[in-house]
């Protein structure tokens, strides 16, 4: 076996064993489904996990009705496929507000439609561990993030006051109003996430791969303009040009790269050439240096 | 056979070069995505010395907001980088300082290799006897002491030399098979990647080369082990899902189970979602039986050639995790892997300077000390020396209240006493014992304050089943002070002894199939959890005696209250000790009402 198959193997196994950990622990557990690609390997590592018993949990999506359209076929289809229950939830406060990515700041609107909805989701369902596909390495504040990571009541998260993790023996008690997060891909790296989904044949949305989209140039950034609902500046006009996206998002925050890659093969090839850590093109994180920690605190994933 | 993923434990602290040195590391094996290399070149810490423009290598492990403020790493903070020869290490990274020796701790339970940093410029201090004596507790694998800022002190041979030989003494009484002393720069880059031009008298590998030369220690024959995690059921389906940490498993391997030591047949392994011949060590697995066994989650399933022992009762050492310290004879959650139980620290036998290695006597343990135990669960676990396992040789101690993380464990040896003793069944039981006095054998609990009324109560309500017939007996805290715990006094270590014994007695007296009225003040919520937790549900009833603390000392039946404000009484609970309210009582009585009224609704739950 190739080294690079027997890292994938025993990140697999790790991951299949948190999810176990997972199961075995919680009266209501639930596996955030946010349709990307880590999204991806979580539902077939949650399909691995358990068969030939099917996945013991629901799919929870926050929809913030800004997700590329793409994206919600995608995710409609892949539930079915799994056999899974799948949960939508929307922050109708935040919809009946009329909070929206061009008339709030990106931090306000993400705390609205995104952790906000979120908390909402998990107290209405009384869900008491949530699986989410953090890595990491995304972000410096992921790379403290334990693999069981609680939350104190309302979803808050204390960095300073975290429960030591050791061996493989994980501590899965919660006191009375906590809640868990976990987090079973913890050690996996962007290229691990391609060569996986290579490896194992994974769908994954169209969208990561190159196709010439509708964009229009902001700043530095390349936006797909989805529907008809994104403001064009005066001067902007939309370009058919020839990209894809790392991550997916809300499409007015999350930016696209020039990219020929249409392929998984060739995905992974741009992914180590360009060498950009992959949150860069998400608008939300760069606010300032620690955006990622604050959003965290107040209970983002 | 090599390990695809490689785990670093680097010790150190800033001032050593830690940062900079593994921030190099993860640059020169390009591991480091351009734009984040970038930001180094702009951020700077307060009081550096680093030119604007220039990388600052230590700002690449460094993680949370308020830490980067104080210029220290706090936590322990995880980085996956490529080794040249295409595995994966994955470094985590915790600060050295003796206050986060906890943290060092809990870094090292999953190291392969620990990476040591002495400054050649300060050289051998108590914080590198420290970082080595954790790295040979926890069990790393492979030591690395990179002897750093050669560079400062004209690469001198001499000077390393010197090091290395202070530090071997002090290694020769430590658990460290493979040490490798490595002279370097990070600031210079000297033996970190590439070999160094400064420094011709070293023949020894580069930093590189010593890590990725690694590889771990094999299984010998015939031995495979896995814990279950799981019962998987779907139609016509019953497996047992675990990871396997050690050998193999093939179809038709006869295997046991324990606890229960049963023996049976591997009729099946599923894993990958399809069924397979054989699994190894690191699979994710589950595996089917020929025979129905009694197997659960937290069961060991083991070759049924390999000889192990159940027991409850252990040697361990412990790393105290949290602020309130280790407390003889109360009860925790033991947890391990996928195995739990309650379990009590029957003894401390000493304490271990980190320091020095020296062993000091004690009866606590503090945050971030490290201590040789004894300890009992209350379920015989399947554990191994630590020392031969350290998958199977591990645990955590989990406050049963908060439920959090406050200490870890690496077993030395199980002691034979819990093997020796085995429970005798009479046939004769509680029940029957019961049945025959026509009456459903009960504890009542009653806590509270020094002169909330519990005696008062628990007297009144003897007399009234008395007088029906029925056979009940008062345990009363003060009187048993007087005999049975004489030995005892009132700290938070004798209490909750206190309260072990007389449950221990309550116990006893159950079975004998009495009413048994326990009266005293067990201040401490986690004490009076682990009494509940010796009975059936249905048989123990907690009743807080609720008193507020100024009627209590109006009332003073006994003078104490008078005595402890003169502070003739330290840890007199309500003034010199709280008293935890209990969180779930089963009754409340208002001490304050009429005797007859909180008598009567104690009767109504016994008759």
């Amino acid at each position: 076996m190739l080294v690079n198959q027997q890292i994938l193997k025993a990140l697999e196994a790790e991951s299949i064993e948190i999810m176990r950990e997972t199961a075995a622990s919680y009266k209501q557990p639930v596996m955030m489904y946010s349709i990307g690609k880590d999204s991806s390997v979580l539902l077939h590592l949650a399909k691995k996990a358990f068969y030939p018993a099917p996945i013991p949990f629901p799919l929870l999506h926050i929809d913030t009705t800004w997700k590329f359209k793409e994206m919600i076929t995608f995710r409609d289809q892949a539930a079915k496929k799994a056999g899974a229950k799948l949960i939508v939830h929307t922050n109708q406060e935040g919809v009946a507000s009329g909070i929206n990515p061009f008339n709030a700041s990106i931090s306000e609107y993400t705390r609205v439609m995104k952790t906000v909805a979120l908390r909402q989701a998990l107290d209405k369902y009384e869900f008491d561990a949530a699986i989410g596909g953090s890595r990491r390495d995304e972000e410096k504040s992921r790379a403290k993030e334990r693999i069981f990571s609680v939350r104190e009541a309302g979803h808050k998260w204390d960095p300073r006051n975290q429960r030591p993790e050791l061996w493989h023996t994980y501590n899965t008690r919660l006191a009375p109003g906590q809640t868990m997060r976990v987090f079973p891909i913890s050690d996996w790296t962007e290229v691990d996430i391609w060569r996986y989904i290579m490896q194992e044949d994974i769908e994954v949305n169209p969208l990561y791969f190159a196709k010439s989209r509708p964009i229009v140039k902001r700043g530095e950034q390349l936006i797909m303009v989805d529907d008809d609902r994104y403001p064009l500046n005066p001067g902007e006009s939309i370009q058919m040009q020839q990209v894809r996206f790392r991550t997916l998002g809300c499409y007015p925050l999350t930016a696209a790269v020039e990219s020929t890659a249409q392929t998984l093969t060739q995905i992974v090839d741009e992914v180590f050439a360009v060498k950009l850590s992959e949150r860069a093109t998400r608008l939300i994180d760069g606010a300032n240096e620690d955006s990622m920690e604050k959003k965290k605190s107040e209970g983002y994933f | 056979m090599q390990r695809a993923i490689v785990r670093l434990l680097t010790c150190g602290s800033v001032d050593d070069g830690k940062s900079t040195l593994i921030g190099r590391l993860l640059v020169e094996t390009d591991s480091i995505p351009y734009d984040t290399i970038e930001s180094t070149k702009k951020i700077r810490r307060s009081g550096s010395t680093i030119a604007s423009g220039e990388i600052d290598f230590s700002l690449l492990t460094d993680g949370l907001e308020a830490e980067r403020e104080q210029g220290i790493t706090i936590d322990v903070a995880y980085r996956s980088m490529s080794l040249l020869d295409g595995k994966r290490l994955i470094i985590s990274d915790a600060p050295g300082h003796e206050q986060y020796t906890r943290n060092m701790a809990v870094a090292a339970s999953r190291a392969d290799i620990g990476l040591v940093l002495v400054d050649a410029t300060k050289g051998v201090r108590t914080q590198t006897l420290r970082h080595l004596t954790i790295c040979s507790l926890m069990g790393v694998n492979r030591v690395i002491v990179a002897i750093n800022k050669l560079d400062a002190l004209g690469y001198k041979k001499s000077i390393f030399d010197d090091i290395q030989a202070e530090l071997e003494k002090a290694l020769s009484r430590m658990q460290l098979p493979d040490v490798i002393f490595i002279p370097l720069s990070a600031l210079a880059g000297d033996n970190v990647v590439g070999k160094s031009k400064n420094m011709d008298w070293y023949k020894g590998p580069t930093l590189l080369d010593s890590i990725q030369s690694w590889r771990p220690q094999a299984a010998d024959e015939g031995q495979a082990r896995m814990r279950i995690q799981l019962v998987s059921r779907a139609e016509n389906f019953r497996g047992l899902s675990g990871t396997i940490h050690l050998g193999s498993f093939k179809m038709g391997d006869e295997v046991r189970v324990f606890p229960s030591n049963q023996v049976t047949k591997i009729s099946k392994i599923i894993a990958n979602q399809q069924e397979v011949s054989a699994a190894h060590d690191l699979e994710a697995v589950t595996l089917v039986f020929e025979s129905e066994v009694d197997a659960t989650r937290g069961d060991l399933i083991a070759s049924s050639k390999e000889e192990l022992h159940p027991s409850d009762r252990f040697n361990a050492d412990i790393v105290w995790l949290h602020e309130d310290a280790l407390i003889h004879s109360r009860s925790y959650l033991l947890l391990a892997g996928s195995s739990q139980t309650p379990a009590t620290i029957t003894r401390i036998k000493h304490k271990l300077d980190v320091n020095t290695g020296s062993e000091t006597a004690a009866t606590d343990l503090s945050m971030n000390e490290i201590g040789s135990v004894e300890i009992a669960t209350d379920t015989p676990l399947t554990l191994l020396a630590y020392s031969q396992s350290r998958e199977f040789g591990n645990f955590i101690l989990v406050d049963r209240l908060t439920f959090n993380t406050v200490g870890a464990g690496m077993i030395r040896h199980s002691l034979r006493r819990g093997e020796n003793l085995t429970y005798q069944k009479y046939e004769v039981n509680k029940v029957a014992r019961a049945a025959q006095k026509n009456q459903q054998a009960k504890v009542i609990w009653l806590t509270g304050l020094s002169g909330s009324g519990k005696s008062t109560i628990a007297n009144a309500v003897e007399k009234r089943l008395y007088a029906q017939g029925m056979h009940a007996y008062v345990l009363d805290g003060d009187n048993l002070r007087m005999g049975l715990n004489a030995d005892l006094g009132f700290t938070p270590e004798d209490r909750a002894e206190n309260v072990r014994r007389v449950s221990e007695v309550a116990k006893v007296l159950v079975d004998a199939g009495l009413v048994v009225l326990v009266a005293i003040i067990s201040p401490f919520e986690s004490d009076r959890r682990r009494a509940k937790s010796l009975f059936e549900d249905e048989e123990f009833m907690e009743v807080f005696v609720d008193t507020p603390v100024e009627i209590c000392a109006q009332r003073d039946p006994k003078g104490l209250y008078k005595k402890a404000a003169k502070g003739g009484i330290p840890n007199f609970t309500g003034v010199g000790q709280d008293y935890q309210r209990p969180a779930a009582a089963d009754l409340i009585l208002n001490g304050q009402d009429e005797l007859d009224e909180n008598v009567n609704k104690i009767l109504k739950v016994i008759l």
